[in-house]
């Protein structure tokens, strides 16, 4: 018998016995729906953490004094005075695989303009920081190599701090706020980036010339870190690796001696954060997975309601001619069909799910065709499994037991 | 002497009911020529059955051998006998088994389909052809529970000729029904008969055997009677001699 003969019988028999069949499907729809949903949440929510770290910078690196004794007490890194200008200078000329390069020191304290005041740090850096940390200017200029050189009083405002100092609506381009005392007249604005991941106000930000800081803020000659970009995010691992061998140099350290620093990369960051989140997918779709299952039980339990019920017809057929195989393949499609279009009808509910999420409360969703091709093998795997049992059952019915069956 | 159908070389088939050994059949041989109409009878018991499933190659005797169209069935595995079951039997059953909520004519169809050699709109053709033959063209498309019981053993009877077997083997075809349509289905049964069918008719009714052209008595597994039928009733003429049915 060939198998379009097969499927017609199937479908007349599940046709016959319609509530049931749906019913079966039923459970095989909420599965692959659950897998479907559960995946693209948890890849959604993998991606959107992906996109906020690439634009955090995903190629950037950042260079930190490493903790270390000083007088027998160990420091914070931030009070560590291991990097210097020097450093700074020999990862600007010296590397292949580093685009741009800015030293970094801050402070904090309160900002004041007029009536108004706001809590937030100062970070000295070079023009360069910018493009590392994927900064782009809103209104005005970034300061200059002369202002860097001669440690000018300006500084770049980003949003949350111009709408703290600046309530009214003022431009804030050539005022002057004023940090712990020191006046810094604002020469340009940077445009909005919003949170991170990690729940940061990527907008309260102020940065001024490295040298100005240095100088007239912190009045210190070491650099509190460095940051980089890598040529690409391949090479970074490369970058880093450049970066140590630089410093090592510099720092004259011995090759028994502990790095006095720290290089890492967002993808550290990226990778901690994908896998938390990797996890969370997996557990999600081994929830989904159990469903599945139970589903598949589902399908199993009404073959054998089936086959059972059938006894006659499967004698019948055996004496008109049917072989085993011919029997047991019967069966097995009606299973398979009843997995395999709870599979379709499940991947359309799941997508309409996943888009329900999203509109209803903007999580982020990215159903991805591998989770849709997985779900479909499983359920049409499981209409096998399932069917198998039962479908062998039928064929290996006696056709004389069979039609005397009541 | 025309071309034997059917020969049984004494047959015997056991089963083994716990420690006991059944003897069904203890040695049964006749053999059945192409185009004879024959009546198997016995009460129950009588080994009438376990005969049919041996005939109609659902079983395979303990010992002896049977020949079915000259082919040795004994030694043939489920699947060979499967095939020569769909190529040289009909069965018709008492109970009629059609497949529920299915047409006539893919009733019909059923056994065609488990023969590879038939394209779909050749099945369809025969099937229609083989409706014609029992007297229900005009029913092709009614489903198996739209008929009457004499209408279903019609289909059940298109079923068994649409492979053009060498025998049809038709148990107690007639048991579900009331008199009338038992007469009626009679005529059909003499009707393909007198066109050269070979047909094998298994009951425990001695009325029915008066239509048939030879009579089988089986008691307690052996042949005790095998005679030709001196004197064929016409089911036609009993038809129409039944007294009209008020209602």
């Amino acid at each position: 018998m060939n198998i379009g003969n097969l499927i017609k019988i199937s479908l007349r028999a599940l046709n016959n016995n319609k509530m049931r069949a749906f019913l079966t499907m039923l459970g095989i729809i909420i599965g692959v729906a659950s897998v479907i949903t559960m995946l693209a949440v948890g890849q959604g929510s993998k991606k959107s953490i992906q996109s906020q770290i690439s634009q955090m910078g995903s190629n950037m690196i950042m260079i930190q004094p490493g903790t270390g004794m000083m007088g027998g007490v160990r420091q914070s890194s931030s009070d560590m005075q291991s990097l210097k200008l020097e450093d700074y200078y020999a990862i600007r000329d010296k590397t292949s695989f580093i685009a741009s390069v800015s030293p970094s020191v801050s402070s904090s304290g309160q900002f004041i303009y007029g009536g108004n005041n706001y809590p937030a740090s100062i970070s000295g850096v070079s023009p360069e920081y910018l493009e590392i940390r994927k900064l782009t200017i809103d209104q005005g200029n970034v300061f200059s190599r002369q202002q860097v050189a001669s440690a000018a009083k300006v500084c770049l405002v980003g949003q949350t701090i111009i709408k703290n100092l600046f309530p009214n609506g003022e431009n804030p381009i050539g005022k002057v706020i004023r940090f712990n005392k020191i006046p810094f007249s604002i020469i340009g604005t940077l445009k909005a980036k919003g949170y991170n991941t990690m729940g940061m106000d990527q907008d309260n930000i102020v940065l001024a010339p490295y040298t100005s800081i240095q100088k007239r803020v912190l009045a210190i000659t070491y650099i509190q870190g460095i940051f980089a970009s890598a040529l690409s995010e391949d090479v970074t691992e490369k970058a880093i690796s450049e970066v140590s061998t630089i410093l090592r140099t510099n720092h004259k350290l011995k090759a028994t001696d502990q790095d006095d620093f720290n290089v890492r990369s967002q993808q550290e960051l990226s990778s901690m954060l994908t896998s938390t989140t990797d996890i969370l997918t997996i557990l999600l779709a081994c929830i989904a997975g159990i469903s599945l299952l139970v589903g598949g039980i589902g399908i199993m339990n009404i073959m054998y309601v089936s086959v059972t019920e059938r006894t006659r017809e499967i004698g019948l057929r055996m004496s008109i001619g049917a072989k085993g195989k011919d029997i047991l393949a019967q069966f097995l499609i009606e299973a398979i069909l009843i997995s395999f279009t709870g599979g379709i009808i499940g991947i359309l509910l799941g997508g309409g799910a996943s888009f329900l999420i999203k509109l209803a409360i903007h999580w982020p969703i990215s159903i991805q065709p591998y989770s849709v091709f997985l779900s479909f093998l499983v359920c049409t795997i499981t209409g096998v499994f399932f069917g198998w049992y039962p479908a062998k059952k039928a064929s290996q019915l006696d056709p004389i037991e069979a039609l005397r069956y009541e | 002497m025309s071309k034997s159908i059917i020969r049984l070389d004494s047959i015997k088939r056991n089963f083994q009911v716990g420690d006991e050994t059944v003897h069904a059949l203890r040695g049964v041989s006749f053999s059945i020529s192409e185009g004879e109409f024959v009546s198997i009878m016995g009460s129950s018991g009588s080994g009438k059955s376990t005969m049919l499933n041996i005939l109609g190659c659902l079983d395979t005797p303990t010992e002896g051998e049977y020949y079915l169209d000259d082919v040795a069935v004994s030694s043939m595995n489920k699947n060979e006998r499967s095939t020569l079951r769909n190529r040289k039997i009909g069965f018709v059953f008492q109970s009629y088994n059609l497949l529920p909520k299915t047409t006539a004519v893919e009733n019909v169809e059923l056994p065609l389909q488990y023969n590879p050699e038939y394209t779909g709109k050749e099945r369809r053709e025969k099937a229609i052809k083989a409706l014609d033959a029992v007297g229900l063209s005009d029913r092709l498309y009614h489903k198996s529970n739209e008929m009457s019981g004499g209408q279903m053993q019609r289909v059940a009877i298109a079923r068994a000729l649409v492979n053009d077997p060498v025998l049809i083997l038709a148990d107690e075809a007639t048991g579900n029904l009331d008199t009338h349509t038992a007469y009626e289905i009679m005529v059909l049964f003499q009707e393909l008969h007198s066109k050269g069918r070979t047909i094998i008719f298994v009951t425990h009714n001695p009325e029915l055997a008066a239509f048939t052209n030879r009579n089988i008595v089986l008691r307690d597994g052996k042949v005790i009677k095998d005679s030709a039928n001196e004197h064929i009733e016409s089911a036609k003429k009993l038809l129409e001699n039944l007294p009209k049915q008020e209602d």
